[in-house]
């Protein structure tokens, strides 16, 4: 089974036998990946039932919750790593998620869809429209993407709250792609963390 | 001892009965002595016991969780999860279901003999807690020598026992799922108990408990109080979708108080065909143990506390349209466990059933009950 390009990145670099929390976890297909090649003693939280059955199926530990509510209950510092794959822009408030992120965990990944990849803004530009993209397959009245971001909204949050960034990698399709520009041509960003 | 003298060794098996040396020190203060326990086993102990599941049962449930009742003749109470194909196999797994202390259908009860006076114990019983039931259980898996449980399996009271396990014996459960249940009684669920007790109370034939001599007993009391326990089993639309408002056997309203809806006849039914089953003080002293249930108070108000030294992992499933053990009460426990470290899984199931959901029908809390005992570390 292959992972999606982003979870394969944050597999590449997660360390052998870490403890990693999981937010919105979807099926498990990272935590899987993780626990089989990096024995590492993962976590997940997941909103939607199916999924969460889907999982713990597979043997996977994960919680029914929601990102916005319920990590709160996470003690500090009680993972290596705080995971949040595709989900930061489906948030009601993505910074407080991410401030919770860092307190659950020393690091945390980051990653989300660049809004200002140059395929939307062209869609925008010109049609007008909200764009609909491989990436964004969703129109703008069924999408679960309430708080669309881009590369450089990030990095301007991170700055604002004095966040550091370990680590940050830019996905063009399925291959990684430079830095440079990475606000007009990725189409995914990958973010390593720590406050 | 391996599992090759398994057969001939009358521990094991259906229906059996084992009269316990205690004696069990209950939180009451009060010891029981002996304690009998009537239980059921199913499929072979591994040679290393590592395979070893106990079920825990409901308030009105029994050790027949796979085989047939023997006063009713219906199947298992669990057959749905438990049984050759299922989740728990007596195939890859040995199974031990035990009637609880307090009930009536072999272990020690307010309807068994006092051994002392050779009377029924009647309400002289002690009064018990659902960590008096799994002192009980561990005294039995003592004798049967197991030392380990592979799981502890419950849903309604028998997750409480489930997850009174750990905090018990936290040496001694690897996984535990619990089941439409909760931590501790709500104000809510002791109110609804305590209109059935005052039912069966109220009865002229309870007279304080002492009714096993003549056969008079106090069936009417114990019929209302099965019946307002059961509404609070259905969901409000799955009473509506199975009766509506249609009428028992007739085409108008009788402009009496005879049994015209449907509900009313179907309540009037679980009441009746209740009462041929249980006893009544049983149910006295099952319901007072699931009201004085609240794992946190034994810890300091602390619920995570509880939890702090067992290494099992846990499982903990609810259903959207239980009102009973609603979905927030699972949370809390699960929001401990977190809080505690342990590794937990949860999920909120669809049924229409409210809390009976639990006993029927729903293929997804097999897939996530086996996936779960087939997943993970022990």
């Amino acid at each position: 089974m292959s992972l999606r390009p982003d979870l394969a990145l944050i597999a590449r670099t997660v360390t052998p036998g870490a403890r990693i929390l999981d937010v919105g976890c979807g099926d498990g297909a990272l935590m899987a990946a993780l626990r089989d090649s990096k024995q590492v003693d993962a976590r997940g939280l997941e909103i939607d039932p199916h999924n969460v059955a889907a999982a713990v199926a597979r043997g996977l530990s994960v919680v029914q919750g929601d990102a916005d509510t319920d990590l709160v209950y996470y003690p500090e510092a009680s993972f290596d790593y705080a995971i949040l794959s595709q989900t930061l822009q489906t948030t009601r408030r993505p910074d407080r998620v991410v401030e919770e992120l860092l307190r659950i965990g020393r690091q945390a990944f980051v990653s989300f869809p660049n809004f200002a990849h140059w395929r939307g803004r062209l869609s925008l530009f010109w049609g007008g429209r909200m764009p609909v993209t491989r990436l964004l397959p969703d129109t703008w009245y069924d999408t679960l993407n309430i708080h669309h971001v881009t590369v450089d909204d990030f990095r301007a949050l991170v700055e604002d709250r004095g966040w550091t960034i370990d680590g940050q990698w830019f996905l063009k399709g399925d291959r990684e792609t430079t830095h440079a520009n990475a606000n007009l041509f990725a189409e995914h960003a990958v973010f390593l963390l720590r406050k | 001892m391996a599992s090759a003298s398994f057969s001939d060794d009358s521990r094991f098996g259906l229906r059996r009965q084992a009269r316990l040396v205690g004696p069990l020190r209950l939180d009451s203060g009060v010891s029981l002595d002996p304690v009998d326990i009537a239980y059921e086993t199913y499929g072979q102990m591994h040679a290393d016991r590592s395979n070893v599941i106990l079920i825990c049962h409901a308030l009105t449930g029994d050790q027949y969780v796979a085989s047939d009742h023997p006063v009713t003749g219906k199947p298992g109470w669990w057959w749905r999860l438990v049984g050759e194909g299922k989740p728990v196999d007596p195939t890859r797994h040995f199974i031990v279901c035990a009637n609880v202390i307090g009930s009536c259908m072999g272990s020690s009860g307010p309807a068994s003999l006092d051994p002392a006076t050779g009377e029924p114990h009647a309400m002289r019983f002690p009064v018990i807690t659902i960590a008096d039931m799994v002192r009980a259980q561990a005294m039995l898996l003592d004798h049967l020598g197991v030392d380990r449980l592979h799981a502890v399996i419950g849903g309604s009271m028998g997750g409480m026992q489930a997850l009174s396990w750990p905090t018990l014996y936290p040496d001694r459960v690897e996984r535990c799922i619990v089941i439409a249940s909760t931590a501790r009684h709500s104000a809510q669920n002791i109110a609804f108990h305590e209109v059935g007790r005052q039912a069966i109370m109220a009865d002229p034939h309870w007279r304080g408990g002492d009714y096993y001599a003549d056969g008079a007993i106090p069936s009417a009391g114990l019929a209302v109080a099965r019946m307002a326990a059961h509404i609070t089993y259905l969901s409000e639309a799955g009473l509506t979708e199975k009766f509506g408002r249609r009428l028992q056997g007739r085409d108008a309203k009788t402009f009496g108080f005879d049994a015209d809806f449907q509900v009313e006849s179907y309540l009037r039914h679980q009441g009746l065909s209740f009462v041929e089953r249980f006893d009544a003080n049983s149910y006295l002293y099952i319901t007072r143990a699931m009201d004085y249930y609240d794992i946190a108070e034994d810890h300091g108000g602390s619920l995570a506390r509880a939890f702090a030294a067992s290494k099992a992992r846990f499982c903990l499933v609810s259903f959207d349209t239980d009102w009973l053990y609603p979905t927030a009460e699972s949370r809390m426990i699960v929001h401990a466990l977190n809080a505690s470290g342990a590794q937990a899984s949860f999920v909120e199931l669809s049924s229409p059933f409210g809390h009976d959901a639990f006993l029927l029908e729903c293929p997804e809390l097999n897939r996530v009950v086996d996936g779960f005992l087939k997943g993970g570390r022990a």
